[in-house]
């Protein structure tokens, strides 16, 4: 049987998320508590998984990173229909940059034992970088292929998917075990059901911290991380604006104006 | 006997014409950067038949351009371009590695600085050698710029998108030397590269555009969304997006201008509800005129850009887009290409 891994990240949720501005004075973040959804991409790898579960029969685990309350995110991936939960957390991973990050999932890979396949969403929408599944199958010496939007053919040891690339697609063919990192145009998620929730009350969820994966402390959260955060810098504004005055009519008038005097209509 | 070494390095990418122009722009700013480190600019050039494009790199500021030609270089395969650039890299131990944010690129990077066991910044806006001699990597969040370092591992690596540093000017008297360097013949590949697809592109180019209406959240749903397409159709405009309108599934995410989409550079840019988030107005390079629609008075946008409307775009875009219709002086008049 399949045996599948999919990385999912609890991000916070970006309808609040966005509204956060870097404060002009302390140049930090304001502090909030802003409830912690599942990375969206990260839902289309999930269901990525699910779909081969449904048609050859899988073993899901997911593999989620974070503070404990990011067991709520893995709660729900098990509830989809996800077959076992890993939290990792440890307050020694906080301030992780993807490097450390990938290290420290690639550290938990080796621990769940032989895997097919790894699904990772292409990026998160937090930090917006894409290096946590490549840089995680460069530590497992797997190979990768990044921002796959269709899987041509899934059976055997030897698969075909059709990746973003400039102007089109790259077809490639790759050897499992391998990390697949997946764009929103590979499927459709499904939503929670009833019975999905009532599922997965039994369905397990185990912690795992550093020392369980058994990692020097030097290689995970800030520690860990070659990369870091000096500087935030509120951005004062460039450009001087017209607010356009008058009624709704008024205001179409004087953008047809401001069209038509830069030559754009 | 001069040391054949950089200490700035540039990924070149062959492209379907030449070379992609971000390598270019990326070899415009690592010879900023090595100048003020008094040190030379190396690139690497994997693909084949490149003596034309070697020649051009040497003419933007490169000094020596390592140049893997081989046919098995082509199409791009991940495993075997990793392996020639960590083996360089280690071999060279450069200060910075630069690559483009092609999908080659965001791929081949994080390969690359996890065998380093090195930093990598995604989507920099701008770099900047510091005091100590540390390249500053910029970043646009939460409506600020956020600095990274990456002080203690080599090579600093970061990606950039194409446009947002310029194309440098060519030097047809400058010299460089052109080294070539072995492509592995029996490597055995795990993972590779079929073909390349093209796909006919729809409507006009973004990043050709010289007008470019974008939408985001403030559409709404799908037919406050086809309104804003409309006006983009009568403007004879680049339809661009932010990431919430791609995510609400109302576009393609090659729609989306941004540090992680695309790099536009317009003269007229009109942004319709949206709120003039920083990681999407980066992507907004240099346009001359700026306008933005949308019902939030409060909004960020309205402080980035020269016109401002405060209506709701779902009554004011169809409003606009009639009155554009029904006047046939207005009708087509924009140039699609600068």
């Amino acid at each position: 049987m399949l045996k599948i891994v999919v990385c999912v990240k609890a991000v916070p949720d970006q309808s609040i998320a966005d509204k956060l501005k870097i404060d002009p004075v302390t140049k930090s973040l304001p502090r909030l508590d802003i409830p912690l959804v599942i990375n969206s991409l990260d839902s289309h790898a999930l269901e990525a998984a699910l779909q081969l579960k449904e048609k050859y029969g899988a073993h899901i685990t997911i593999l989620c990173m974070g503070p404990p309350p990011a067991g709520n995110i893995v709660r729900e991936c098990l509830a989809l229909g996800a077959d076992k939960g890993i939290l990792l957390t440890d307050p020694a991973f906080a301030g992780a940059d993807a490097f450390a990050t990938a290290y420290t999932l690639a550290k938990a890979v080796e621990k769940i034992g032989p895997v097919d396949v790894i699904f990772c969403g292409m990026a998160s929408s937090d930090g917006a970088t894409e290096w946590v599944g490549p840089e995680m199958a460069a530590f497992l010496s797997i190979p990768v292929v990044t921002m796959v939007r269709e899987i041509v053919k899934d059976q055997g040891d030897e698969w075909i998917v059709n990746a973003d690339y400039e102007h089109g697609y790259r077809r490639v063919k790759l050897k499992l075990p391998a990390v697949i990192t997946v764009t929103r145009d590979l499927n459709q998620p499904k939503s929670l059901s009833f019975s999905g929730i009532l599922n997965a009350r039994s369905k397990e969820i185990v912690e795992w911290n550093r020392e369980k994966l058994d990692i020097p402390a030097e290689r995970v959260g800030l520690k860990g991380s070659p990369t870091y955060v000096t500087e935030m810098a509120h951005l004062e504004s460039r450009r001087e604006v017209e607010i356009l005055e008058g009624s709704l009519e008024e205001k179409v008038e004087r953008l047809v104006q401001i069209l038509s005097d830069a030559g754009v209509v | 006997m001069e040391e054949k070494s950089a200490t700035v390095f540039v990924v070149a990418e062959q492209g379907e014409d030449g070379i992609q122009p971000v390598s270019l722009q990326l070899v415009g700013k690592a010879r900023q950067l090595a100048d003020k480190l008094g040190s030379k600019v190396g690139a690497v050039l994997l693909g084949q038949n490149l003596t034309k494009v070697a020649q051009k790199l040497v003419e933007v500021g490169v000094d020596f351009v390592f140049q893997g030609d081989s046919e098995l270089l082509v199409p791009y395969q991940a495993e075997l371009y990793s392996e020639i650039i960590v083996k360089l890299m280690v071999e060279h131990c450069p200060d910075i590695l630069l690559i483009g944010s092609t999908f080659m690129g965001r791929e081949l990077a994080p390969l690359v600085a996890a065998r380093l066991k090195t930093g990598l910044t995604a989507h920099c806006i701008d770099l900047v050698i510091n005091n100590e001699g540390i390249l500053e990597q910029k970043i646009p969040a939460y409506g600020g710029m956020i600095t990274i370092v990456c002080p203690k591992k080599r090579p600093q690596m970061a990606t950039v998108a194409n446009g947002v540093f310029p194309n440098p000017v060519l030097d047809s008297a400058r010299s460089g030397e052109i080294i070539p360097i072995d492509v592995p013949k029996e490597f055995p590949l795990r993972v590779q590269t079929l073909e390349i697809v093209k796909e006919k592109s729809e409507g006009i180019s973004l990043e050709s555009a010289s007008v470019i209406v974008a939408g985001g959240a403030g559409a709404g749903d799908h037919d406050g969304w086809h309104q804003i397409a409309e006006l983009a159709d009568v403007l004879n405009a680049g339809f661009g997006s932010t990431r919430p309108a791609v995510d609400a599934g109302w576009t393609e995410l090659e729609t989306m201008i941004g540090q992680s989409g695309k790099m536009v550079n317009p003269e007229v840019y009109i942004g319709v509800g949206l709120s003039g988030e920083l990681q999407h107005m980066v992507g907004i390079v240099g346009a001359k005129i700026m306008i933005a629609i949308n019902n939030d008075a409060k909004a960020p946008v309205f402080e980035q850009v020269d016109y401002g409307v405060v209506e709701d775009c779902r009554v004011f875009v169809p409003a606009l887009v009639k009155t554009l219709k029904n006047n046939e002086a207005y009708a087509g008049k924009a140039t699609n290409v600068i």
